[in-house]
């Protein structure tokens, strides 16, 4: 299984990929916020933020066209539910959820596009994510794609026999399973052998600069200002 | 289901982030055991598993598939305390590096189905995984997790005033009821497999401890629906539901403010009864 | 001198009752590199797990003088540095460098030093700009030098590889046989790759169902047990 593209953007070395990670996750929530309690002037709103998203791509050095199209992975399910509210009689609703869960979904993507996992996740430690969770999610990680990659070879091998069975396929997940404790077992040994205590030892944190702060700052205040310019002047 | 962004009432996703916060921390401690961590790796990895168990198709007639969820599945191998922690990892990924599902309706997401998800499917296995019908108990928990999580999410949707409309309704049920169906049937033949391999994978149903992971997981059910319903600053929402449900006296009489004050006294007990919880099991 | 390594009479059951090593006897100087031969399911694998105290059976195993039980089990792993035939499997960690740092923390240096000490590891084995990198990005030869360098940053005296060729093209297998050469330890190399083993080491065991049954130089044993390549 190839890493995804989301994988290869993180990589990348853009003033923005360099920025702390807490320095992106604040005002990634002030525009999450911002975004889910508007209820007026959807449309400019939607706009105005949506502009500020794309200048983060640009600054960030990322397809613009790409970034905005893998975002939209929100689409289909949002697209439903508004296609059942507009026929409802409630347009204003569906395009309040279009907007909203697209523009979310691509603010996500964007933070995420510009940070790697392990560092985003290690960073969501010090706004108070319990750590063990956290570490869960870094080995998750971690094995994505090797297990993955075990799991497309199953399936083709099982789509060159003309696919599997049901029966077939409960049994490739259970040889799945196994091999993924199995290998949990061996990680363990492994860890055991450099001496593994019980805990993991944390590496310090990156520093939080004073373009990092300035940068947070900055974002956030930018989106709070459009939501309140978008009201006022409407 | 995963519930995006923007498809939440304020009111609800706060609500729900707020009570979700103490349970994961909660739920994090239990299976973290002290300090030992080393549980950490075995994990994540099982959930990678569960990732990548998506991969594979079950052929359910007529062309289409359909593919494990894993909440049940997990519950019954690796105890509920650890698969509610696998499944809120699973989501926090599937949120942040997929965009499946919100990051404000997180908390939303991870009460469904890591917590009563979990939950609704580890019951049928502690109350009847010993005896002759272990096979249907496994069965029912792996429909009940899809349904019960499901249904939450709907009734979420709905109190916050996302239309659904009669025949919408009924579609949506139908497709629930589908998905629970072959979340059981896919559960229950990947446990047998799995017996087959190696008949330690399945573990047997503990009693005791689970008694009081049981008791919180429906604590945090009524909790979840009650801050949601009084939280609610959107009556609509609510007379929706009820004429839907076929009640048909509205609610009256609350504002912002009410709502507001209930979300943090729901903060508050959770927060309490997590310590006390806490206190008793150590 | 006295051996660095020293194994008497090793027996091993599984759990399932089958005996995987059945009496082994096996003898490592200081600074002398043994290959260890076998068939698939000889106990190659199994023996090297015992001799950091993964795995514990009857017998004794010394380790530069220290007996190797479950009390002095911490202490032998800083003295034997085990790499593991897959990778993915030692190389657990989020990124490169949190790995090779790894063994440093849980020896307890501080955050920084260990970072600079893996810095200079990951700068000796070739791999510095792959420091922040995710393990999963890296080819093969490439996870095995960043494999390496995390377990020779803990100056092991002892380095027991376990399959370390396989997945790896001629060039990567010809750095690694130059980077093994290069280093003063003692190793135990477990290798189907007669030419690598000949390439690195002096000595080689042959294991056979459980015990060793032939020792001798590289090439004898080869040649004794017909344990070449194949050709037509």
């Amino acid at each position: 299984m190839r890493h995804t593209a989301v994988e290869e953007w993180s990589r990348g070395a853009s003033p923005l990929h360099r920025l702390n990670p807490v320095a992106k996750l604040f005002p990634l929530a002030v525009f999450l916020a911002a975004l889910a309690t508007a209820h007026r002037e959807l449309p400019p709103l939607g706009i105005g933020l949506g502009l500020l998203l794309v200048t983060g791509i640009l600054a960030a050095r990322l397809p613009v066209l790409g970034v905005m199209l893998r975002g939209g992975v929100v689409l289909p399910f949002s697209g439903v539910f508004a296609l059942v509210s507009w026929l409802a009689g409630d347009p204003v609703r569906a395009i309040e959820l279009v907007l909203k869960s697209y523009l979310s979904a691509l603010a996500v993507l964007l933070v995420v596009a510009t940070t790697p996992v392990p560092a985003l996740l290690h960073s969501l430690e010090r706004l108070g994510v319990p750590a063990f969770l956290l570490t869960v999610a870094q080995f998750l990680y971690r094995y994505l794609f090797v297990i993955s990659g075990e799991a497309y070879d199953m399936r083709t091998a099982a789509a060159a026999r003309g696919g599997l069975t049901f029966r077939a396929a409960s049994g490739a997940l259970a040889v799945l399973f196994a091999r993924s404790y199995s290998r949990a077992g061996q990680v363990h040994r492994a860890m055991l052998a450099r001496g593994f205590t019980g805990r993991f030892v944390p590496m310090s944190p990156p520093r939080l600069t004073a373009v990092d702060l300035l940068f947070a700052t900055l974002a956030a205040v930018a989106v709070i200002v459009l939501r309140v310019a978008v009201e006022r002047l409407a | 289901m995963h519930i995006p962004d923007g498809f939440l009432s304020t009111p609800v996703w706060a609500a729900l982030d707020a009570v979700a916060a103490p349970v994961v921390g909660f739920v994090a401690r239990r299976a973290q055991r002290g300090f030992d961590e080393s549980k950490a790796p075995l994990l994540g990895v099982m959930g990678a598993f569960v990732f990548a168990a998506q991969m594979i198709n079950f052929p359910v007639g007529a062309g289409t598939s359909g593919h494990l969820v894993g909440g049940a599945l997990l519950a019954c191998t690796l105890g509920p305390v650890a698969a509610s922690v696998v499944m809120t990892a699973i989501l926090a990924i599937q949120a942040l590096v997929f965009q499946d599902g919100g990051v404000l309706a997180l908390g939303a997401n991870v009460l469904n189905m890591a917590v009563v998800g979990v939950l609704a499917g580890y019951l049928p296995y502690h109350l009847w995984g010993r005896g002759r019908g272990r096979r249907a108990a496994i069965f029912a928990g792996g429909a009940l997790s899809v349904l019960a999580s499901a249904v939450l999410a709907l009734a979420e949707l709905l109190i916050s005033g996302v239309r659904m409309p009669g025949p919408a309704l009924s579609v949506s049920l139908g497709l629930f009821v589908i998905s629970a169906l072959l979340e059981g049937a896919i559960t229950m033949t990947v446990v047998s497999a799995l017996e087959g391999i190696q008949p330690g994978f399945v573990r047997q149903p503990s009693t005791g401890r689970s008694f009081a992971m049981t008791a919180l997981g429906i604590a945090a059910v009524l909790l979840a629906a009650g801050g949601v319903v009084f939280a609610s600053t959107s009556p609509d929402g609510i007379e929706q539901l009820a004429i839907q449900a076929g009640i048909h006296k509205p609610l009256a009489g609350y504002g912002g403010g009410a709502g507001l004050a209930g979300i943090a006294l729901l903060y508050v007990v959770c927060l309490a009864a997590g310590r006390v919880t806490r206190k008793r099991s150590t | 001198m006295a051996p660095v390594i020293e194994v008497r009479g090793l027996r091993y059951r599984y759990e399932d009752g089958t005996e995987a090593l059945k009496g082994v006897d096996f003898r490592l100087q200081a600074g002398e590199s043994v290959a260890v031969f076998g068939a698939n399911g000889s106990g190659k694998s199994t023996f090297a797990l015992h001799l950091n105290g993964l795995l514990s059976g009857d017998g004794s195993i010394s380790v530069c003088g220290i007996e190797v039980n479950r009390k002095t089990a911490a202490m032998v792993r800083r003295k034997v540095g085990l790499v593991f035939q897959e990778s993915d499997t030692q190389l657990f960690m989020p990124t490169v460098i949190e790995d090779v740092a790894f063994g440093l923390l849980n020896q307890g240096m501080a955050p920084e030093v260990a970072r600079e000490r893996a810095g200079i590891a990951l700068d000796q084995a070739g791999m510095s700009g792959a420091a922040h990198k995710a393990p999963y990005h890296l080819s093969a030869g490439e996870k095995k030098r960043v494999a390496i360098a995390g377990i020779l940053t803990l100056e092991p005296e002892v380095l027991v590889l376990d399959e370390p060729t396989t997945f790896l093209d001629p060039p990567g297998q010809r750095a690694l046989a130059s980077l093994l050469c290069n280093l003063p330890q003692a190793k135990i190399v477990i290798t189907h790759d007669t030419q690598f083993a000949l390439a690195v080491c002096t000595r080689a065991v042959f294991f056979e169902d459980g015990v060793v049954t032939g020792e001798g130089t590289v090439r004898e044993i080869a040649d004794r047990f017909r344990w070449a390549s194949p050709a037509c």
